[in-house]
């Protein structure tokens, strides 16, 4: 009775969903729905099938160009990248076995053939897409010997390092600076072996042409693009990272603070963050130095004559309720109040404000919102 | 908000003040959304505008009467939403109907026929969104002009569906948070009314203590107080009102003329100079909390590393309470955002367990509601539950250029720096991009005065002068120059107006006259 009831449940779930127009599909045996515009590597991610890619940012549009997400459809003779062919209607995938693995482990190969295989004193090492794959694979590039580029480190900027001997030609820089930001400050340039992101002319990045959003840095998988700040600071297994919300502007962009020994030496993005999905800007990405500035006030200050004397915390919150006091005694209530402000947390607004109501006993209180 | 058809930016510079709002607006351009931009200055987004309003500072009410009185006229207005859920229409429509379009291109300085394509545009669209700023709020008639624009979005029924509506983007990372949170004059946390008996009564009972129902001075109020000599202690918390307040000057004999002044903040600022006690602040690395941003979402701070002085705020102001006979006490912030939901029935349904799987958008009544995206989609916070509209008048900026201070200057944001740079300008990388103010001046302006990028001018209105680079660029219009407040070097707002919007008191930041000499 409970499975004639729960086949008659799950047949409605079907229906509802087809009507819905929703497809279904076969991954690896998995019968799933989906939408009608959805790519397989979206579904497959999804389910939890998980399919190796270089060129993929959920940030950006389908691209395509590195290939390593080829999968098996029954009925089409050669093998289908996953990011950008859309499901259809009772489609069959296959995402891993001998032959796929064989041309993606090639294609790594290819892409390890012109990769200076440094990793040993790499910055994007633990973290780097290449390496995990050739890992994965089990392969280097010795396999196939040819030219190399050997191009030199430019770090003619404050922020973004750039390795041109490590890139892939994935794209993903030049895509989400146009794509996204819509700055056109780098573009693929040059053909064939040549071709690589730059910029125009090759000019360094100033603020004529970047806006040093770091957006390319958050997206390369590879060690070609990295914060400069960060380098030689830690490496991704190095560092704590602890989710926060950034305390800029009021739209409210997640990230995680990249700690070390406790000092933040990095900000990396989020990418399931509900308000920026792993975007920043130049101040949340690369303003985080004002944290240990050596000038940061690290001890109450109590001016004594013209000049301002260290004090501990107990000695100079004693003088603060004393004075306090003395003037409400003095000059009643009314006569002291607080002004909060719009850079604190709720936590620390809502107490300011209970402070004055309960121990000022007055409604003096204001936040900067309204100046 | 990328499934926006119409985007009507008004008053707002996002891909400098709010770059990853841009990205969504881009998003929608990209996928082609018709865009309109009203604002002086020839902004990233109003070089890709459909239409550009490049209205003049101060006109705001008489570009979006204006509007409104084109949409009538034409008949492009939605009269199943004004009848349904609208009131005050008529009076609204005799209103704008004083201004014409000739009357309105004189006022605004923006062509009849621009006008006319910006109302058809934005009154045809099936999800026309109007995103507004600073540039709409910082003016002595801010809430008049947001006003204004609620008229605008009523008029056409674009509200109360997914990607339609009006967004303020605001300023500051919490300003959002710190007003629900209650440091106001007129109401406790969750905007509850002082004057309200069971408001008291709740609190009272939560605290243990009368409230008082007297409603309190607004800070611009205590400023004046204090240097009526009437006001004797002020606590200062995170805010450096000597650099970002109007009108410096008298900002700062007030603080000097407070008898005793304490402020908490993570760097010397040039309010610190001022204070008797200075306490050090902890950064947002350094303690747990949440922030509420524009859109209503309450998201977790979290402590990266220990607090650089030992204390986070929170502590520091329950000890100060304890020290001054109110004694409370908390483990961790978590405690008082449990009491905050206790209190603030928004919040009610916000705790940091909740927030440790999900963001939350307020309203959040209870703990298993999921949030609130989208507002007033049946009915406006008003008791009929219809929005009224506003019968607004042109009264324009306080003051206006004359012979002695022929520009007009609108102060702002640059995208490299934030309010009054004490965080930004500790960023060695960022100094090395944007190390100095810059005068935004129009090449023509600048001929006439002979002065070309990079010469250093004096910048002075009635109040005192600024001396600053300047930058020669037709993204200032004729007659307007622009700066930012972001530098101790040249303190813009020794210049700005003593003019304040009387609801809100919000400063005139956006206009005031002065004279550029080399």
């Amino acid at each position: 009775m409970k499975h004639a009831r729960l086949m008659q449940y799950c047949s409605e779930y079907w229906e509802e969903a087809l009507s819905e127009n929703k497809i279904k599909i076969t991954i690896n045996g998995i019968e799933t729905l989906c939408d009608r515009d959805d790519t397989i590597l979206k579904v497959a991610k999804k389910i939890g099938v998980k399919i190796p890619h270089l060129c993929n940012d959920k940030r950006l549009e389908p691209y395509g160009g590195c290939r390593l997400c080829i999968v098996e459809v029954k009925g089409v003779p050669r093998p289908l990248p996953a990011c950008t062919t859309p499901a259809t209607e009772n489609m069959e995938i296959i995402t891993d076995n001998d032959s796929i693995r064989k041309l993606r482990a090639n294609l790594i190969e290819l892409l390890l053939s012109n990769h200076p295989n440094d990793c040993m004193r790499c910055e994007r090492t633990g973290d780097c897409k290449l390496q995990n794959l050739s890992y994965e694979y089990g392969v280097d590039g010795s396999r196939f010997e040819g030219e190399k580029w050997d191009l030199p480190i430019r770090e003619d900027n404050p922020f973004i390092s750039y390795e041109p001997n490590k890139c892939i030609l994935c794209g993903r820089c030049t895509r989400i600076c146009n794509e996204v930001v819509m700055a056109g400050t780098i573009e693929l340039t040059g053909r064939g072996f040549n071709s690589m992101p730059d910029t125009a002319f090759k000019k360094p990045r100033t603020l004529e042409n970047c806006e040093f959003c770091g957006q390319c840095v958050s997206t390369c998988p590879t060690g070609a693009l990295t914060d400069r700040k960060g380098r030689g600071k830690g490496r991704s297994y190095d560092l704590k990272k602890i989710k926060t919300t950034c305390s800029y502007c009021g739209t409210g962009c997640n990230f995680y603070l990249n700690v070390r020994d406790g000092k933040v030496v990095k900000v990396t993005s989020d990418t399931d963050a509900p308000v920026n999905q792993g975007n920043l800007c130049i101040k949340g990405r690369y303003g985080y130095d004002f944290i240990h500035s050596e000038d940061r006030i690290k001890t109450p200050l109590i001016k004594i004559g013209d000049k301002f004397v260290e004090a501990a915390w107990d000695e100079a919150l004693d003088l603060i309720a004393e004075k306090f006091s003395s003037l409400m005694k003095k000059h009643g209530n009314e006569s002291v109040g607080a002004f909060s402000s719009s850079r604190c947390t709720n936590e620390e607004n809502f107490l300011l404000s209970k402070f004055v109501r309960t121990v000022f006993r007055s409604n003096n209180v204001d936040n900067c919102a309204r100046v | 908000m990328p499934d926006i058809d119409t985007l009507f930016l008004f008053g707002s510079n996002p891909t400098e003040a709010h770059p990853i709002v841009s990205i969504w607006l881009k998003k929608a351009l990209r996928k082609g959304a018709k865009l309109i931009v009203g604002d002086p200055r020839k902004t990233w987004m109003a070089k890709r505008a459909d239409i550009w309003l490049n209205l003049k500072p101060g006109s705001n009410i008489a570009m979006l009467n204006g509007l409104v009185n084109v949409i009538l006229q034409k008949g492009w207005e939605n009269k199943d939403f004004i009848a349904k859920r609208t009131e005050g229409f008529d009076e609204l429509k005799a209103k704008v109907k004083e201004y014409d379009l000739a009357r309105v291109e004189k006022l605004t300085g923006v062509s009849k026929e621009n006008i006319v394509e910006a109302a058809r545009l934005y009154s045809h669209a099936d999800k026309a969104m109007i995103v507004y700023g600073l540039g709409v709020t910082e003016h002595r008639t801010g809430t008049e002009n947001a006003m204004a624009i609620a008229n605008l979005a009523l008029v056409c029924g674009h509200l109360g569906r997914p990607s339609t509506g009006i967004m303020a983007l605001r300023g500051q990372n919490n300003v959002q948070g710190a007003s629900d949170l209650g440091p106001l004059p007129a109401t406790l946390p969750g905007y509850q009314s002082v004057k309200d008996p069971k408001a008291r009564e709740k609190f009272e009972k939560a605290w243990g203590v009368p409230i008082s129902e007297k409603i309190g001075l607004k800070s611009v109020e205590m400023l004046d107080e204090c240097k009526a000599g009437k006001f004797k202690g002020l606590f200062i918390l995170g805010e450096d009102p000597a650099q970002t307040d109007p009108d410096l000057n008298h900002v700062n004999k007030a603080l000097e003329s407070v008898e005793f002044l304490v402020v908490q903040d993570i760097f010397h600022t040039e309010t610190t100079k001022h204070a008797d006690v200075i306490l050090p602040g902890a950064s947002f690395a350094e303690k747990d909390g949440t922030f509420t941003n524009g859109e209503r979402r309450v998201q977790r701070v979290r402590k990266a590393i220990e607090p650089l002085a030992g204390k986070a705020e929170w502590q520091v102001i329950s000890e100060l309470a304890t020290k001054m006979g109110y004694c409370q006490s908390y483990r961790n912030p978590s405690e008082i955002m449990d009491e905050i939901a206790g209190l603030v029935s928004h919040y009610g349904g916000i705790s940091y367990e909740r927030l440790e799987k999900e963001s939350l958008q307020w309203p959040c009544p209870t703990k298993d509601h999921p949030g609130t995206t989208t507002m007033y989609t049946d009915l406006f916070a008003r008791p009929n539950g219809l929005a009224l509209f506003m019968s607004l008048d042109h009264k324009g900026s306080g003051e206006v250029p004359d012979k002695q201070y022929p520009f007009v200057l609108i102060t702002g944001r640059v995208r490299e720096h934030y309010n009054n740079g004490s965080m930004t300008r500790r960023s060695p990388g960022i100094m090395e991009l944007v190390p100095e103010e810059l005068v935004e001046i129009n090449p023509e302006d600048a001929e006439k005065l002979k002065i070309k990028s990079g010469d250093m001018v004096t910048v002075s209105s009635k109040r005192g002068s600024v001396r600053a680079k300047a930058k020669v660029t037709n993204r200032s219009q004729k007659g307007n120059v622009f700066m930012t407040f972001h530098f101790d070097k040249a303190l813009t707002n020794i210049l700005t107006s003593e003019h304040r919007d009387p609801i809100t008191g919000t400063p005139e930041y956006k206009a005031c006259a002065v004279r550029i000499e080399r």
